[in-house]
C-alpha cells in the first residue's frame, strides 16, 4: 500500500511529549504561513490547541513516514519528503521552513520524545497491520475463549511441553534477525521431503521459544540436518534412540548467551534449551515426522526435546571441534551428530594422560554394545579437569584421538558373535582378525565442555547406522 | 481474537487406498525387497523357497541401506516388473 504525505509542511507531534507542547506557539505561527501545514498527533486528536490536526492514532503515517522522535517536521514535495528535523531546534526549523523569524519566543533547542510508533513492540505490529510482512504462511484463528497454547496443543504443533503461540508479530520479529528472504528454500526437510522455507523456520523458532538472535543458528542446524551425509530420515524413523546433538562453536556461541560450562548438557539455558527444540519442532510440523508415525523409537532418549550446547573454547586445551573439522578460527559453525544419551566417565585419580585415555578408552569400548565395532561414531565431551590433564602434558587432539583408537582394538575372537556367551557380536568373518577397530577412522568426536569442578567426562555413542550407509557427523557455517 | 501463523508444511497428504488382495498369485510375479536389515535375507530365502514350490515367479530386490528411503529408479523397478512386493524388515 503506498502512503503519499501531503505537500508542503508536515509535524509529527504527541501531547505526551515537553517538546511538543513547548513548539505549539510555532506551529500556530507556520499554520497561518502561505506553505501548507498538517499536523498529525499521535494521543490526542484535541491537540495542539488552536490547530486543526489529523488524528494519527493508528500511527498509520508515523509508521509509514518512519518516524523515531516527536516533534519531526517534514517538507514535502510532489508527495517525497525533502527536508527533515527532529526534535526542536530554532535554526533547523528556520531553514527547512523559510520562516526567518520563526520561535522568537523558544529557547534554541530541546531534544524531542521518543515516537509512539518505535515503542518496544510496536514497529512488528504495524508492519504486520499495514500489509509490509511478507509472511506467506496459512492465518489459523484461534477460537473465542480457548486458551492460545492449549489450542496449539490441539493442532498437533507441540512435543509435549508448552509452545510460545506464533503470532503474526513475534514471527515477524523472528525474521528480522537474518537479511533471508522469508520465500528462501532451505532444502527437503525429511520424512515428507517438504520444502523448507526460512518462513517455517522462524515460526517453529517462535513456538521453540527462541529469541530471534538465536534465528541464524537455527538456520544453520537445521540446514546442516538437511545434508545427505546427516540422513535424517533415518535418524528419525529407526527404532534406535538417536536424535541430533547440536553443538555450536565460534563467537555467535558468547554473542546469543549459550552455555559452555556448568550443566552445559543440562537444563537452564534459553539458547540451548530453544535452539535444540527448534530443529525437533521442525521435523515434527513441517517434516511430518512425529513419535508413533515415522519415528519408530523404541525407547527415545530426552535428548529428542532438545540436545544442544556450546563449546568451551576459552578453556579448552585443544583447537575447537569446529576448526578440527576445517572451519577457519573466529567463524561460527555448527556440528550436529546423531547421538543417544550421556553416560559418565569418572575418573578422579588419574593425573597422567596415558591413564586417563584408558579410562576413556573402558567406558567408549561399551557403546552400543562392548562387542559390536565400527557400528556408530561417537562424541566425547572432555571436561574442564580432564582437559587440564591433557594440556598439563601437552597431548593435542590427534595424540589423544590416535591413543584411544589404539587402546580400542579388539581381537576379532572376542568379538564374534557368540563369544564370551553372548549371541550378540560381530559376523563370523570378524573371528580372524587380530585388531578390530571399535569406530571408524575419523569417527571419535572430541569436544571440550563443563563446569570446572569435577573429574568427570562424559560419552554420548551415536547412531549405529554409520558411514556411507547411515549418518556422518557434518559441520555447517553460520552465516 | 488470536491470529496464529501455521507452523506446519500446510500439506493434506492424499490417502491412498491399498490396492485389493489378489485371490491367487498364480500368473502374477512377487518382488521380495530386502531392505538390507540383518537377517532380512533368511526371512525372504524362505518364502522365495515357498513361493517358487508353487510356481510362483520371483524378483528379488535389496535396498543400499535400511538407514535411507528406497531409490527412487528401484521403486520404479519394482513397480514396473512385479504385481506384488513383500518387503522384509528384521533384526
Amino acid at each position: 500500500m503506498s502512503f503519499f504525505p501531503p505537500d508542503g509542511l508536515v509535524a509529527i507531534v504527541k501531547r505526551g511529549c515537553p517538546t511538543c507542547e513547548l513548539v505549539v506557539p510555532a506551529l500556530r505561527e507556520l499554520a497561518v504561513q502561505p506553505m501548507p501545514l498538517t499536523v498529525y498527533v499521535q494521543d490526542d486528536p484535541a491537540f495542539p490547541v488552536g490547530l486543526t490536526a489529523v488524528s494519527d492514532t493508528t500511527l498509520e503515517a508515523s509508521y509509514r513516514l518512519n518516524i523515531e522522535i516527536v516533534p519531526t517536521l517534514l517538507r514535502v514535495v510532489n508527495g517525497q519528503e525533502t527536508a527533515r528535523v527532529e526534535g526542536w531546534n530554532k535554526d533547523n526549523w528556520r531553514r527547512l521552513t523559510q520562516v526567518a523569524d520563526l520561535g522568537e519566543a523558544l529557547p534554541d533547542h530541546r531534544p524531542g520524545c521518543g515516537s509512539k510508533s518505535v515503542e518496544p513492540g510496536m514497529p512488528e505490529k504495524l508492519a504486520v497491520r499495514f500489509g509490509d510482512a511478507t509472511i506467506a504462511s496459512r492465518r489459523v484463528e484461534v477460537p473465542p475463549l480457548l486458551d492460545d497454547i492449549e489450542f496449539c496443543y490441539e493442532q498437533g504443533w507441540s512435543d509435549g511441553l508448552p509452545v510460545v503461540p506464533p503470532t503474526e508479530e513475534r514471527v515477524f520479529r523472528m525474521l528480522q534477525a537474518t537479511p533471508r528472504d522469508p520465500q528462501e528454500v532451505l532444502g527437503l526437510v525429511p520424512p515428507n521431503k517438504v520444502p523448507l522455507t526460512v518462513e517455517k523456520v522462524a515460526i517453529n523458532a517462535v513456538l521453540a521459544g527462541c529469541k530471534p538472535e538465536y534465528l541464524p543458528v537455527v538456520l544453520t542446524a537445521v540446514t546442516a540436518a538437511l545434508r545427505d551425509e546427516f540422513c535424517m530420515h533415518g535418524i528419525l524413523a529407526t527404532t534406535y534412540f538417536s536424535s541430533p546433538v547440536v553443538i555450536v562453536n565460534g563467537p555467535v556461541a558468547q554473542q546469543i548467551g549459550m552455555n559452555s560450562g556448568v550443566n552445559v548438557l543440562g537444563q537452564g539455558n534459553r539458547a540451548n534449551a530453544t535452539i535444540g527444540r527448534a530443529l525437533q519442532l521442525v521435523i515434527r510440523n513441517v517434516g511430518g515426522g512425529r513419535p508413533g508415525e515415522i519415528d519408530r523409537a523404541v525407547l527415545g532418549t530426552p535428548g529428542k526435546y532438545t540436545f544442544c550446547f556450546a563449546e568451551d573454547e576459552a578453556g579448552s586445551p585443544w583447537e575447537s571441534l569446529a576448526v578440527s573439522r576445517g572451519v577457519e578460527p573466529g567463524q561460527s559453525a555448527v556440528t550436529l551428530f546423531a547421538g543417544d544419551g550421556v553416560y559418565a566417565v569418572v575418573d578422579q585419580l588419574s593425573r597422567t594422560p596415558e591413564s586417563l585415555a584408558r579410562s576413556f578408552a573402558a567406558t567408549l569400548k561399551t557403546v552400543a554394545h562392548e562387542k559390536l565395532a565400527l557400528a556408530s561414531e561417537v562424541l566425547l565431551v572432555v571436561s574442564p579437569e580432564h582437559g587440564r590433564v591433557f594440556h598439563a602434558a601437552g597431548w593435542s587432539r590427534q595424540r589423544l584421538l590416535a591413543e584411544l583408537h589404539q587402546r580400542l582394538l579388539r581381537p576379532g575372537s572376542e568379538l564374534v558373535r557368540g563369544a564370551n556367551g553372548i549371541a550378540e557380536g560381530m559376523p563370523e568373518q570378524f573371528g580372524g582378525e587380530t585388531a578390530v577397530s571399535k569406530f571408524p577412522p575419523n569417527g571419535i568426536h572430541i569436544v571440550h565442555a563443563g563446569g570446572p569442578a569435577g573429574m568427570f567426562s562424559a560419552v554420548i555413542g551415536g547412531w549405529v547406522a554409520t558411514g556411507s550407509k547411515g549418518t556422518q557427523a557434518v559441520t555447517q557455517v553460520v552465516v | 481474537m488470536t491470529i496464529l501463523l501455521d507452523p506446519t508444511a500446510e500439506l493434506r497428504p492424499i490417502k491412498r487406498e491399498k490396492l485389493p488382495r489378489p485371490a491367487s498369485l498364480a500368473g502374477l510375479t512377487v518382488g521380495l525387497l530386502d531392505i538390507s536389515k540383518a537377517r532380512g535375507n533368511i526371512f525372504l530365502d524362505q518364502l522365495a523357497t515357498h513361493l517358487a514350490g508353487q510356481g510362483v515367479a520371483v524378483r528379488r530386490y535389496r535396498k543400499p541401506t535400511f538407514a535411507r528411503v528406497a531409490p527412487a529408479t528401484l521403486r520404479q523397478e519394482i513397480v514396473q516388473d512385479c504385481d506384488v512386493v513383500i518387503e522384509a524388515l528384521a533384526d
